[in-house]
């Protein structure tokens, strides 16, 4: 087609569109030059927003990555991730206080020295969480979802809408609503320097576990049986189910891996933020999904890259583009940011910022 | 003077070229039928005349006016109405509200008019209502207004669809497949039906079909498809003796299984 | 479940169906929920409506392992012994919370803050552990019994069971406000001290009253109605339509009596009913009923209403304008919002949309709360001074004024709704409800209907803001959270989706019922999602669905009419006309493949 035949054909709606999405992009390059121009922060600053970004990316990023592999093979959205993001977390944060209290993350426990026992109470916390976590996906999707496999759209997501406060408030009324305290971890407190840089040795930590827990699934998907009967079932289930996959298991297995990064993303979240409370899923969660469609929805890497994404763009945010723009606090605004960014990425590019286009027409 | 014109239409997915250099001419007030082989390009081919996907290349004229690529509601609204390979009704409305939805472009009524209901808006729905019902009557399911689409019978539901379709008095009517799973009784009648329907309105149809008794019976032009690239048109006598098309269809049943398909007698 | 269920042993599967039917009684009792209903009582100060909970748990388990179990050919006897099974196991797990709780003494509360002391008294009756543990069996076993009686015995005798535990359990749970209205008249005074112990629940004689009469009722109700129906149907069309008419006057009437008759507390409860339950619903009706657009971010739309109402009008913040200038600032506020809004989401699937409405809800909450916008929106203190809405001089500053102007505007916003649901407008929501591409192929423009049902409903909601705001005098931001979402959602949910009388039964019970009962405003979320999953798991039509209209038949002449149909189609079949529920029914259940064909060969 030629330009003015497109032109002729564009839609008021479309136009509305693309000035709000140029808005804001304007106001995001406007803020960003004025930041930098103004030298507030030193290079070492923002250096560590940075790396905030990473680490706090890689967490939506396997959180996102329950979002995504249960899009790819059911093509719902499961809303109540979150919360079994969360219900890993808060279970375990009973397990963790014990042990903490017993000694085990600082050198005054009972299990020799503290390296040995730091990292056994830490393998046994990622256990348990993703115990919990896969637990609680898999009860949700053989109670809630297969039941209605198949029907209308609306119904799934109402029926995960109401999964996801069901889960919420029975972590509430089991646990309390207080906000709970994850022990400090001695071992992760200090900081690593090299020249004017310093790096949280936690923050490192979380984001080489999330890193390499992303990689082993990536592989787990491309290289294993299993993993291959995931991605057939994502493509086609009854051809799948002819080859003689069980979809149902699949299904599940899918939901499982889901839990599991959930698990690991709610005990790396709790040593990187140090709290749990019964509301925690819910913003992780919006998220993780941003961070899920911002890869191309049902795309793991894309997920992987769309969390890391997520979080340097948020970290770096409100300094970067509200504090230029002469914004009072701009850090109450980060919310904020991250839900412009998913809106911008639904208008520009709704396939993803490397999502392969995935249907002629919208699915 | 025809009344719809595909000139040199390309469609493509990624590599697969769907419907290929693809021209034709529709008479108006004429029967015209699109056959081929299943995966042709028959459907992609109605599919981009009604506006569900863009060609990217050709042009589609509508009473003289290039349509190609533009919103499905607008091609719908400038007279071009279809019905679906796989019957697709709005199964939880009774069927006098699928066929009011589909007088939808020829009522007026506006939010605010909707709400106030002012004498204009009441004589326009009384209106529809007694067009919904001669449509009805039309295609034969009058005293069956208030059953829920998906309670008719799959005849019914196949009948609702053309008068869904017939509601918003079109120029052109699209049939996909519209006597698929039907006996040969019934699709006499529907068969019957269309011709009447051309006969009486002076609506112009385009059907795709497998089943060639019906083409055969029924068609003034037919246009054969194969892999989205048109291999013949001319009457049904034509193509019945054409042997391209005959080697089309040879695939599964020889020369004369071919022939005696072609000329709608069991094989 | 049933698959594996197929091998084993009726009494193993009546113990499975108990295992599982022991969770939620589990959960019931450590969310706290029993432990917090422990101060309502059933019969004088015995039973505790939280014990209650735990027996109707009992009940239904029963039930369902008769319904699921038992044969038809199988006695009596042993359709019960299911049931009082399926009950022991819920008993004996009740039992064993108490037995590791109190006899082992692990502290359970550590981890799981209701297992207190409180509880396990609850449990065990307020006897030692020992006694309790075998009362819990003994309860169970007798309630599961119950429960497969239920199922054994004939519907009408069900029914009016049924009805009549409904009952005494409303009357013990509601008794705070049955008190306070009965006292404002000497003989409901006398009534309810005949019916109620002083600081208890029912006496035994008022039990047994409030179970007999309306047992009673509804069985000679079921016997009566068919004959009742008929002869109502045989009535001329006049005589129907003006029956239906005095009914309607009389439901008016004691509509507006309503304050008068029932004082100032139960006045304020319905003002809430119908502001967030009937007016914000129907408002989310025309998006997710109608539209079937799920949009989660519905109190953005409200609070935009709100905030537009108490800035033009406190005087604290410079406002001072009057309720009714102000008021259609904030309708345009609350649909322009609701358009800009409309237009990126419009376009994407379901689900995104869901997802960016939810976050939509919560950026403009986050956006008011902040430091940057304080100069606007004054931040997390909010603003006060808001007056009340005047009319001819009056203020109306009290919940029995009020309520007037809220049936007026819940009036015209229902009346709204059914006459957009009867229009050209309403069917092409529908069929875009039902099949987006097909309703494109019929012409209806997407963008634009899909866009007056979104501006529609966020107009509803700002007037429901607006409203909100004049009603409280003061708002603060932490009110617009997404409760008020969730709420209407539900209210749309129970009654029925699109269905608009649906929306007015939905919120008398999901609205109204919290609002008298305070110890469930902190369960409510709990309770709205597992009845968000039960009822799509279960009834997904809802309680009410909408019944449409027989238009061919009754709107139409009936002498042109053929009412038999042609004598090439077989007549249908009783109950296949109209019934939308068992479509709705038959579609979810039914596991149709996503398919995209007509688009592609």
């Amino acid at each position: 087609m030629t330009l003015t035949e497109r032109l002729r054909r564009l839609d008021v709606t479309t136009v509305i569109m693309w000035i709000i999405g140029g808005l804001l992009l304007f106001f995001i390059v406007l803020g960003s030059i004025q930041s930098i121009l103004k030298g507030t922060y030193t290079p070492a600053q923002w250096f560590d927003f940075f790396v905030f970004g990473i680490s706090q990316g890689s967490i939506y990023a396997l959180i996102a990555l329950g979002y995504t592999m249960v899009y790819g093979i059911l093509k719902m959205i499961n809303f109540a991730h979150g919360e079994v993001f969360m219900m890993g977390a808060l279970t375990t944060y009973f397990l963790a206080d014990e042990m903490n209290r017993r000694g085990v993350f600082d050198d005054k426990g009972a299990l020799g020295p503290t390296l040995l026992s730091t990292l056994f109470g830490l393998i046994v916390l990622f256990a348990v969480a993703i115990f919990i976590s896969m637990t609680v996906a898999v009860l949700l999707e053989r109670v809630a979802y297969r039941p209605l496999r198949g029907a209308p759209r609306l119904v799934p997501l109402i029926t995960a809408i109401g999964a996801s406060f069901f889960l919420q408030y029975t972590a509430r009324g089991l646990y309390g609503s207080n906000n709970r305290s994850y022990p400090n971890v001695d071992l992760l407190k200090g900081t690593v320097t090299f020249g004017q840089f310093s790096i949280q040795v936690v923050q490192i930590v979380v984001a080489v576990t999330a890193i390499a827990m992303m990689i082993g699934l990536y592989l787990f998907v491309q290289r294993t049986k299993t993993g291959k009967a995931i991605l057939a079932v994502a493509e086609d289930k009854q051809a799948a189910a002819l080859m003689g996959i069980d979809v149902d298991r699949t299904i599940v297995i899918t939901f499982a891996l889901g839990g599991a990064m959930a698990g690991v993303a709610a005990i790396l979240y709790a040593i990187m933020f140090r709290q749990a409370h019964f509301f925690m899923g819910f913003i992780p969660g919006i998220k993780a999904f941003t961070a899920a469609v911002l890869g191309g929805i049902g795309n793991i890497p894309g997920a992987m890259l769309g969390g890391l994404f997520l979080g340097i763009f948020e970290s770096l945010g409100p300094t970067l583009f509200l504090d230029g723009l002469g914004i009072n606090s701009p850090n109450q605004l980060k919310d904020v940011i991250a839900f412009t960014m998913l809106v911008l990425i639904l208008i520009f590019r709704p396939t993803g910022i490397i999502g392969e286009r995935l249907s002629e027409k919208k699915a | 003077m025809s009344l719809l014109t595909c000139h040199h239409v390309t469609k493509r997915f990624g590599g697969l070229v769907a419907v290929n250099d693809f021209s034709f001419d529709v008479p108006e007030h004429s029967i015209t039928s699109v056959i081929g082989p299943n995966g042709a390009g028959k459907s992609t081919l109605f599919n981009c005349i009604t506006g569900f996907y863009t060609p990217e290349e050709g042009k589609v004229i509508f009473r003289g006016e290039e349509i190609q690529g533009l919103r499905p509601d607008i091609i719908a609204n400038k007279g071009i109405s279809r019905t679906y390979q796989n019957i697709r009704l709005f199964s939880s409305l009774t069927t006098l509200e699928n066929i009011m939805i589909g007088m939808h472009g020829r009522l007026k009524t506006g939010i605010i008019s909707a709400i106030l209901r002012p004498p204009r808006t009441r004589k326009e729905e009384r209106w529809a209502l007694e067009e919904s019902l001669r449509i009805l009557e039309l295609v034969g399911l009058r005293g069956k207004g208030d059953v829920v689409a998906t309670n008719l019978s799959y005849g019914d539901q196949r009948r609702l669809e053309v008068g869904r379709a017939l509601a918003s008095d079109p120029k052109l009517l699209f049939l996909d497949e519209p006597t698929a799973g039907m006996n040969p009784r019934e699709s006499d009648n529907l068969t019957n039906f269309i011709r009447e329907l051309r006969d009486n309105i002076g609506i112009t149809v385009v059907l795709i079909e497998h089943d060639m008794r019906v083409v055969m019976g029924i068609s003034e032009y037919i246009t054969v498809l194969d892999y989205g690239a048109k291999i013949a048109e001319g009457t049904p006598r034509e193509i019945q003796n054409n042997p391209q098309v005959i080697e089309a269809y040879l695939g599964t049943s020889g020369v004369e299984g071919a022939q005696a398909a072609l000329a709608g007698q069991e094989a | 479940m049933r698959q594996r269920a197929q091998g084993k042993s009726p009494l193993r599967r009546a113990i499975d169906v108990g295992l599982i039917g022991s969770i939620p009684a589990l959960l019931l009792a450590l969310v706290g929920m029993v432990d917090a209903f422990s101060n309502r009582y059933l019969l004088e100060e015995s039973v505790s409506t939280g014990q209650v909970m735990l027996a109707v748990v009992a009940l239904i388990v029963g039930y369902l392992a008769a319904r699921r179990i038992s044969l038809p050919a199988q006695t009596v006897a042993t359709k019960i012994g299911y049931g009082a099974v399926a009950g022991l196991m819920v008993g004996l797990v009740l039992a064993l919370l108490l037995f590791i709780g109190e006899v082992v003494g692990i502290n359970l509360r550590k981890v799981l803050v209701n297992a207190s002391p409180a509880l396990y008294e609850i449990l065990a009756f307020n006897q030692a552990p020992a006694v309790g543990m075998l009362l819990l069996a003994l309860m169970g076993t007798l309630l599961g019994a119950l429960g497969g009686a239920l199922f054994v015995m004939p519907a009408r005798l069900r029914s009016a069971i049924i009805t009549g535990i409904t009952v005494i359990i409303l009357l013990a749970l509601l008794r705070d406000i049955v008190k306070l209205v009965f006292q404002q008249y000497e003989p409901t005074t006398a009534l309810y001290r005949f019916l109620f112990t002083p600081n208890g629940g029912l006496t035994k004689i008022g039990l047994l009253l409030a179970f007999l009469l309306p047992a009673a009722a509804d069985y000679v109700w079921s016997a009566g109605r068919p004959t009742l129906d008929r002869r109502y149907h045989a009535l001329p069309d006049g005589t129907q339509k003006s029956v239906r008419w005095v009914g309607l006057a009389v439901a008016f009437i004691l509509l507006l009596l309503f304050p008068t008759i029932f004082g100032r507390f139960p006045s304020e409860a319905m003002n809430n009913v119908i502001l967030l339950g009937i007016m914000m619903g129907l408002g989310l009706n025309i998006v997710v009923g109608f539209a079937g657009m799920l949009d989660l971010g519905y109190v953005g739309f409200f609070a935009i209403g709100a905030y537009t109402m108490a800035l033009l009008t406190s005087p604290q913040v410079g406002g001072g304008m009057n309720f009714w200038t102000a008021l259609p600032f904030s309708l345009l506020a609350s649909m322009i919002a609701g358009i800009i809004l409309g237009i990126p989401v419009l376009k994407m699937r379901g689900d995104y949309l869901a997802i960016v409405t939810l976050g939509f809800g919560e950026i403009i909450r986050v956006l008011v709360l902040s430091d940057a916008l304080r100069p606007w929106f004054y931040g997390a203190p909010g603003i006060t001074g808001v007056p009340a809405p005047n009319v001819g001089g009056m203020l109306l500053n009290n919940p029995e004024t009020l309520y007037y102007l809220l049936i007026a505007v819940m009036g015209l916003t229902l009346f709204i709704s059914l006459r957009l649901r009867d229009s050209r407008l309403g069917r092409a929501w529908m069929a875009v409800r039902e099949d987006e591409d097909v309703a494109e192929a019929m012409g209806i423009n997407l963008v634009v209907t899909k866009l007056m049902a979104f501006a529609t409903g966020a107009t509803m909601a700002g007037l429901g803001g607006a409203i909100f705001a004049a009603k409280l005098g003061s708002i603060v931001p932490q009110t617009f959270n997404l409760l008020i979402s969730v709420n209407a959602l539900a209210v749309i949910i129970i009654g029925g989706m699109g269905s608009v009388p649906g929306v007015v039964v939905g919120a008398l019970l999901l609205i109204g019922l919290p609002e008298v009962l305070r110890e469930f405003a902190e369960y409510r979320l709990w309770v709205y999602g597992a009845l968000l999953v039960a009822m799509m798991l279960f009834k997904p039509e809802g309680f009410w669905p909408d019944e449409g209209h027989r238009r061919e038949l009754t709107e139409h002449d009936p002498e042109e009419t053929p009412q038999a149909p042609g004598p090439a189609d077989p007549p249908l079949p009783p109950g296949t006309v109209r019934d939308r529920a068992a479509v709705a029914r038959a579609d979810i259940r039914a596991t149709h493949t996503e398919d995209e064909a007509g688009l592609d060969e």
